[in-house]
């Protein structure tokens, strides 16, 4: 008994409370960027944003929380049922899940897999469902109409994503996310991460990310000017929650990915003392939080695509241009004899 | 080794119990939700077996596109599921019969199968675990020894895909669409043109 007790309860207490710590750490952090996407949002509008609750509105996002939770569960009465109430639940689910892999500093990682980035694209691109099944399980034609664009935006765009991290792949020679970190350390810093050499595919990344997460200027599923508020127009309080909860967990996660595809993860810019001295939680954080500022800058830039230009330029722009890069770093590591 | 069978099992019960919803569910859109349950049940069951690499290409593939695609197409389709429950009993008894003549041609097929005397070595031979990768060892086989298989199966794909296109593809010639090279090529020196009018007497 106290054999099996040390073989599996011992790893499964520290896992679970690994999980646990990653996940209030991640729902805090979501929560403040909430507020911070809101300020940035305000700010370029020339407007004040969230300044009631707390402090400069610091806890307007916890207020949010409460708000949501306490109010009732309205479910329309043609809707689904069942696949109603699951579709915010694999949204959320999903989105949480694959924080799992993502290393966030040297050796700080859940499960450290093989095949990180593949578990990652996979669980990104099983996003889609709970739009889809939410929007179908509705009944409704707004919804409806947003699970159907959201469906094909998101599977356009994973196939340049999937190129993108292919060029990556390529460079680190590994799966494993805390491989290909490793594999951008080196004596010069900052220069030594993948995003210059790999430029255009950091910039594809970028916006087929923006796509992927359905945020501003391809927020078409949920366009409110012509859809209301697309696939979740039907949803109300803890699912509604679950839904916004999810579409922020995920945007976190790619701007996670991008910090580790091509900022360098961990890694301190420049490669001397002082920086060296601060621990790497400390630039993985700043980087993702640099991207996540790109991220909610470009919602308030930037106006809303239309439908079909959206689809022209996943699949007749950066399509190519992915494809053609994948061909050329492979071509130019083998004719160098650069490839690890 | 007890807990990997004990998931082995889990995994297994619940990928027959949702093959087996996939078609006796009422509403196509629950046969392809729980279709997608059997593909995320047979991917747990590839990790199992050290499989990573082609557990996450399963549901990848499959759940992250195909399913999208098979949901997308059963959304769309306006089933009148009592419509489609009268005519069952009708059909029911060429359905029954069809099953149990495949039935019966599998079990004859199981019935006089015989191992290749080839096949025990290959068997005998699993994945190189020698510090590769899952990932690295199937490129090292697929890449070497099945190139010309590997592409030639990437060719029947690409006939698939440019056949579908071709047989959609439709130029309709009153159709007026956006040009986007020809927007953005556009500038004052071509697009205005400056005229002194003369008062009273307009263009």
């Amino acid at each position: 008994m106290a054999d099996i007790f040390w073989t599996y309860g011992v790893p499964l207490l520290i896992m679970t409370g690994q999980s646990l710590g990653l996940l209030v750490a991640l729902l805090i952090v979501i929560a403040f960027l909430l507020y911070a996407d809101r300020k940035i949002w305000a700010a370029v509008q020339l407007r004040r944003g969230p300044n009631v609750v707390g402090p400069w509105g610091l806890m307007q996002s916890f207020a949010d929380l409460l708000k949501f939770v306490f109010k009732e569960v309205v479910i329309p009465a043609g809707a689904n049922k069942a696949v109603f109430m699951l579709a915010p639940l694999v949204t959320c689910v999903l989105a949480l899940s694959a924080w799992a892999v993502l290393p966030v500093a040297e050796g700080w990682v859940v499960a450290d897999i093989n095949v990180g980035i593949l578990y990652i694209f996979a669980i990104s691109s099983l996003g889609v469902y709970g739009v889809i099944m939410g929007g179908w399980a509705s009944n409704s034609k707004y919804a409806f109409l947003g699970a159907l664009r959201s469906a094909a935006q998101m599977v356009s765009y994973e196939v340049s994503i999937g190129f993108v991290i292919v060029t990556v792949l390529l460079l680190a020679g590994s799966l494993n996310l805390t491989d290909i970190v490793n594999a951008q350390k080196g004596d010069w810093g900052f220069l030594n991460w993948y995003f210059l050499p790999m430029f255009p595919m950091f910039v594809i990344f970028f916006i087929s990310a923006l796509a992927e997460t359905n945020r501003p200027p391809f927020d078409l599923p949920e366009a409110e000017s012509e859809l209301v508020a697309g696939y979740m127009v039907e949803y109300s309080s803890t699912p509604y929650l679950l839904f916004m909860l999810g579409e922020y967990a995920a945007i976190v996660m790619m701007c996670a990915l991008a910090t580790i595809l091509f900022l360098g993860g961990w890694l301190p810019p420049f490669d001397f003392a002082p920086f060296t001295w601060v621990p790497g939680i400390f630039w993985f954080l700043s980087k993702v939080v640099f991207v996540f500022f790109m991220i909610s800058i470009v919602k308030a830039f930037v106006p809303r695509y239309r439908y079909d230009q959206l689809m022209r330029l996943g699949w007749k722009v950066f399509l190519p241009i992915s494809l053609f890069w994948v061909a050329a770093t492979a071509g130019v590591l083998t004719a160098f004899d650069l490839a690890p | 080794m007890t807990l990997a069978a004990l998931f082995f099992y889990l995994f297994s019960a619940v990928l027959l119990a949702a093959g087996f919803m996939v078609i006796s569910a009422r509403n196509p859109v629950h046969s392809v939700l729980y279709l997608i349950l059997a593909f995320f049940n047979a991917a747990a069951l590839f990790v199992l077996l050290g499989a990573e690499f082609v557990a996450m290409i399963l549901v990848i593939v499959y759940v992250g596109a195909v399913a999208v695609l098979f949901l997308f197409v059963v959304m769309m389709l306006d089933i009148d599921i009592a419509e489609m429950r009268e005519g069952m009993l009708q059909y029911l008894p060429v359905g029954a019969a069809i099953g149990i003549v495949l039935l019966i041609e599998l079990i004859l097929v199981l019935g006089g199968w015989a191992v290749s005397p080839g096949a025990g070595s290959v068997l005998a031979s699993p994945a190189p675990t020698d510090g590769l990768s899952n990932t690295e060892a199937l490129g090292r086989v697929l890449y070497t020894d099945y190139i010309y298989v590997f592409q030639a199966a990437g060719m029947v794909l690409l006939v698939a895909m440019i056949g579908a296109i071709v047989l959609t593809l439709h130029h309709k010639p009153h159709v007026k669409r956006q040009s986007i090279g020809k927007q953005v090529a556009r500038d004052p020196a071509t697009a205005v043109e400056n005229r002194n009018v003369k008062p009273g007497q307009g263009i």
